[in-house]
């Protein structure tokens, strides 16, 4: 049951991000690319995704949370609050940089393993490697806080 | 390189919303963030949390979703990658390593986070936007 769910809780993230755009790396470049302004050529459109999503998540949560335990765990896993680190600002600037140079993200990578063709498999392929890669590092190097994300 | 990209404000905030409403989900019924870095790293180097299945029935359902799409829709997406390969792979691996290591993505910073009111994440999701932004300018205009 738990699995099933988790299929459709994937399926409908996936459909979101096909929808909303975010799986289509000309319309991420094009949102990125502010130089566009000027010229009247800028889209704005996936501003309208994480609206969409944090209005959602943001009444849902508050809903959800209020609740005594999830429906099919024992208890929340919630990143416990705290400053910004070296860390957490190089990852996300690497992270970043990245998404600029290929308008793929992991979500919508994945989304792209079946449509995308070779380039996307590169992609997923250089991606999963840098996902481990940091796994291992900071493994070795444990972060001062727990990672429940 | 600057390709036209059409206005698409209804549609984008809807798919945002179904965004919002699978983290929901996994907040209700797994009591866990959306975060997409997370719940694959995970599966590649498994947590030993007995979540392995779970984390792989959700990758399944995302890279189903395409098809499900042009089932419902009656057109299935064709991503465009214009990327070079060299510049994908390298994009590729700084993306998954600058996502575990800052501890998030798009999805976990971005949508989670933010709805959390989280401090960290409303620096990661500024910090992305701000050289994911500069790599676009570099890219298209000095280049």
């Amino acid at each position: 049951m738990s699995v099933i769910l988790q299929f459709l809780t994937g399926l409908v993230f996936g459909l979101g991000l096909i929808l909303a755009g975010m799986a289509d790396p000309a319309k991420v470049l094009a949102f990125l690319d502010l130089a566009a302004i000027p010229a009247g050529t800028w889209d704005p459109s996936l501003a309208f995704v994480m609206a969409g999503g944090i209005a959602v998540t943001f009444l849902a949560y508050r809903l959800i949370l209020a609740r005594e335990r999830p429906v099919m765990a024992e208890r929340f896993l919630l990143p416990e609050p705290g400053a910004a680190d070296a860390r957490l600002l190089t990852g996300a600037a690497l992270f970043g940089i990245g998404w600029g140079l290929a308008g793929l993200c992991p979500g919508p990578a994945l989304v792209s393993t079946l449509t995308g063709g070779q380039p996307a498999i590169i992609f997923i392929a250089a991606m999963l490697a840098g996902m481990a890669l940091a796994r291992l590092l900071s493994s070795a190097t444990p972060p001062l806080r727990s990672n429940t994300a | 390189m600057t390709v036209a990209s059409s206005f698409t404000p209804l549609a984008s905030l809807a798919g945002g919303a179904l965004i919002g409403l699978a983290a929901a989900m996994l907040m209700l019924f797994q009591g866990r963030i959306a975060g997409i870095s997370g719940i694959v790293s995970r599966l590649l180097l498994p947590a030993g949390d007995g979540q392995s299945w779970g984390r792989l029935a959700f990758v399944a359902g995302l890279v189903l979703a395409p098809l499900v799409y042009g089932a419902l829709t009656g057109t299935a997406p064709r991503p465009e990658i214009a990327t070079g390969p060299f510049l994908l792979a390298v994009a590729g691996g700084l993306v998954g390593f600058g996502a575990v290591w800052g501890n998030g993505c798009t999805s976990g910073h971005g949508i989670c986070g933010l709805s959390r009111l989280s401090l960290r994440s409303a620096v990661a999701v500024t910090t992305f936007m701000t050289t994911a932004i500069a790599t676009v300018f570099l890219v298209r205009h000095v280049l």
